[in-house]
């Protein structure tokens, strides 16, 4: 378990390394995986060395192996959470992790992670390099240019989820064992979400020199509300009927085409959306 | 027939826009599915609705107008439901229709959701009886002492009137989602299947059903591959078809064993190596497999192809057409905003000469099997006023640009067109965009081939 959360913060102090890298990173990660050959660390460097000095070096395969590794983890999180995901998804997307994982441990990138003292490291980072990454990921999709967004893998669930528990907790640390069994068995959800805090019990536990009730505390000050916005929406979504591109258009596309009539019923909807966010 | 005459070409580039229906923004289309003759087309929506239209008779007067397609029937086939049991609410979109062959005067369809496969009948009334000698005419009983002779009751035409009635409920028959329904060319059975299991159903028993296939694994962690569609041969009614998300196909025999799990046939196209990354096992997951009308070439389409199987031949597909080869470079996009996960479905044409399928931006794709032309077309409305011919679209990747050209990066891709659907034996096809339904027509008089 401890492994895998000095994966995740090796992998997150790594995003950490530049907001604007962040920003093309996933299209460097389109570079580079569309190539499809396994390279080890050096052979990226070689490819910084070979671009023209001016623009700007490429990350390196470990890198974007991490942070594939990341998203991966983050998409059955979220997974986990909505009521009742997508099996093709989640099982294509635990295969992707499963691959990542064995290409890392044969490399040995894997071992050397483990090995890194990152109990030293401040978990004050964590917080910070986490919401770094995650804003310079939103603004990477932005930058394309297109009218989808992360909200759109939340509206496949039209159930409201009470998640905010187990979300507030997670911030992508599991072991992968036990991330599978908590994927796939839909049959016995209370189940699972006893599973899920045990194994999160025991990283923390396993790290050092640092109380239960501070790693608590940590991660309180995650910022919860990202994920309550979205399950939030979610849920409004499902009652007020509204259609998957609808939604995306309202909140993600300031440029509608849409007729006159649709215009008035989106400002109504929004309308709507607002009271209930100002309710709650 | 399209694809095979002097006309092959003209039809594949000269579509002309005949019909569109714009529902209310609420209702995603999730399926399309013309019947066996082509004269009624059904279509399901996010919100469990099915709407029914009907092929107008071609008008003598005007030979070259020819039918349009008008709402016939609009029903209302699942309600959302909640599981107690497992506290998890069950989506009431319709995932698939599937017409049964026309028996009688009256049309059947199954429909099905996540989990309630339903069969409906669709009947037309259009003679009432009047004259009756008890009752008057608002029903109410008559007052005995003035009724003074007998009369025949007769049958006057009244306004058609289409009624659907739920006839079976084939209920808690999966665990797991319902992806795909066909019916058996027996015409007794049909079969449904989930992720991990396939049923086999009669049609005229809803309290049984039989397990043919099952790949779950004893240990759910072992999880990782399942299915993703599946069908019936079209002549054999012994043989069925399942695809997988791992990009293979299984044929199986039903007179093999009682549980097919062993496959008859694998057809399987070993990956390519120089192509190989973290996302080939995604976009190799098969989201749509079709049998030909003649049984003997499946389709199967998968991310970025369609592939062309011949039964005869395991080892690799006979045709493979890229439908937007383009997205290879941007697949960690694509994997990020979820779309590398899109099903999209393919069709047949009635003479399996060519194939068609959707991709993102309101695109669409036809692939000519035998001249090896394609065209990509586009359903908008903008682009598509009734009676115009559509016009062909281009995606540059780069270097020259036409005019006209839409560049890789401008694609929307919450614009997808998923589910399309081709007229049994005409060049008419259907096209799901979003929650906009359009029909296209070849502008060659249909009696011309």
């Amino acid at each position: 378990m401890a492994v895998v959360l000095s994966l995740l913060l090796h992998g997150l102090l790594l995003s950490s390394m530049g907001e604007e890298e962040g920003l093309h990173q996933t299209q460097f990660l389109d570079t580079m995986f569309v190539r499809g050959l396994k390279r080890k660390c050096f052979d990226g460097e070689e490819d910084i060395e070979g671009t023209l000095a001016g623009i700007k070096a490429i990350p390196s395969y470990n890198l974007q192996r991490q942070s594939l590794l990341d998203m991966s983890l983050v998409k059955l999180q979220l997974c986990h959470m909505l009521v009742e995901p997508n099996l093709c998804r989640s099982v294509l997307i635990a295969n992707t992790v499963r691959q990542i994982q064995e290409e890392m441990t044969q490399d040995g990138t894997w071992q050397m992670i483990n090995t890194q003292s990152t109990g030293q490291a401040s978990l004050d980072r964590l917080v910070s390099t986490d919401i770094l990454c995650r804003s310079s990921r939103d603004q990477a999709e932005g930058k394309q240019g297109t009218a989808y967004g992360t909200l759109s893998k939340d509206f496949e669930s039209d159930q409201a989820q009470d998640s905010s528990e187990t979300i507030s907790t997670a911030s992508a640390v599991q072991a992968p064992r036990n991330l599978q069994s908590n994927v796939w068995e839909m049959e016995s959800p209370q189940e699972n979400k006893g599973n899920f805090q045990k194994s999160l019990d025991q990283i923390f536990e396993t790290l050092e020199n640092k109380s239960p009730n501070t790693v608590e505390d940590l991660f309180s000050e995650v910022d919860n509300s990202y994920y309550d916005l979205d399950t939030m929406l979610t849920g409004m979504m499902s009652n007020t009927k509204m259609g998957h591109c609808d939604s995306l258009e309202t909140f993600s596309s300031p440029t509608n085409t849409a007729s006159n009539s649709n215009c008035k019923s989106d400002l109504n909807d929004l309308d709507h959306i607002v009271e209930i966010l100002v309710e709650s | 027939v399209a694809g095979c005459g002097p006309d092959n070409q003209v039809f594949i580039s000269s579509l002309k826009s005949a019909f569109f229906l714009f529902l209310p923004p609420a209702d995603i289309i999730s399926t399309v599915e013309f019947n066996h003759t082509g004269e009624l087309l059904a279509t399901g929506d996010k919100g469990g609705r099915v709407v029914i239209f009907q092929r107008e008779p071609e008008s003598k007067n005007e030979p070259y107008n020819q039918g349009e397609y008008n709402v016939y029937s609009t029903f209302q086939s699942h309600e959302p439901e909640f599981d107690y049991l497992k506290s998890l609410e069950i989506e009431e979109k319709i995932n698939k229709i599937k017409w049964l062959p026309q028996q009688n005067a009256a049309h059947s369809l199954l429909s099905t959701n996540d989990k309630t496969i339903k069969l409906w009948k669709i009947t037309e009334r259009d003679k009432r009886p009047e004259g009756y000698n008890l009752k008057d005419e608002e029903g109410k009983l008559k007052d005995l002492s003035t009724v003074t002779s007998l009369q025949v009751p007769v049958l006057k035409p009244m306004d058609l009137m289409v009624e659907v009635t739920p006839r079976r409920i084939f209920a808690n028959g999966h665990t797991y989602h319902v992806n795909s329904i066909s019916v058996n060319s027996d015409c007794e059975t049909y079969m449904s299947a989930d992720d991990l299991r396939i049923n086999l159903w009669h049609l005229a028993i809803t309290d049984r059903s039989f397990n043919i296939v099952d790949i779950k694994p004893a240990n759910m962690e072992d999880l990782t591959e399942v299915i993703t569609a599946s069908e019936f041969h079209p002549h054999h009614c012994n043989l069925f078809v399942y695809s997988s998300s791992k990009g293979s196909l299984r044929l199986c025999d039903m007179r093999a064993s009682a549980l097919c799990d062993k496959h008859s046939k694998l057809y399987e196209e070993p990956e390519d190596p120089s192509n190989r990354s973290f996302f080939s096992e995604i976009i190799s997951s098969v989201s749509d497999v079709k049998f030909s009308h003649s049984g003997r070439y499946m389709l199967t389409r998968d991310y970025l192809t369609v592939k062309v199987w011949d039964l005869n031949m395991e080892t690799k597909p006979v045709e493979t057409y890229q439908v937007h080869d383009y997205l290879r470079s941007k697949l960690c996009s694509l994997y990020e905003n979820d779309c590398i996960f899109d099903k999209f479905e393919c069709a047949w044409n009635g003479s399996d000469s060519v194939i068609m399928t959707g991709a993102y931006n309101n695109f669409f794709r036809m692939f000519d099997r035998n001249t090896k032309r394609d065209v990509t077309l586009e359903a908008s409305r903008e682009s598509s006023k009734p009676r115009a011919i559509l016009k062909p679209r281009r995606v540059c990747v780069g270097g020259k640009r036409r005019k006209d050209d839409i560049s890789v990066d401008s694609l929307d891709f919450t614009k997808k067109i998923l589910h399309t659907a081709w007229h049994p034996t005409e060049n008419i096809i259907a096209i799901a965009a979003t929650n906009n339904l359009y029909i296209f027509q070849d502008k060659v008089n249909s009696e011309m081939h």
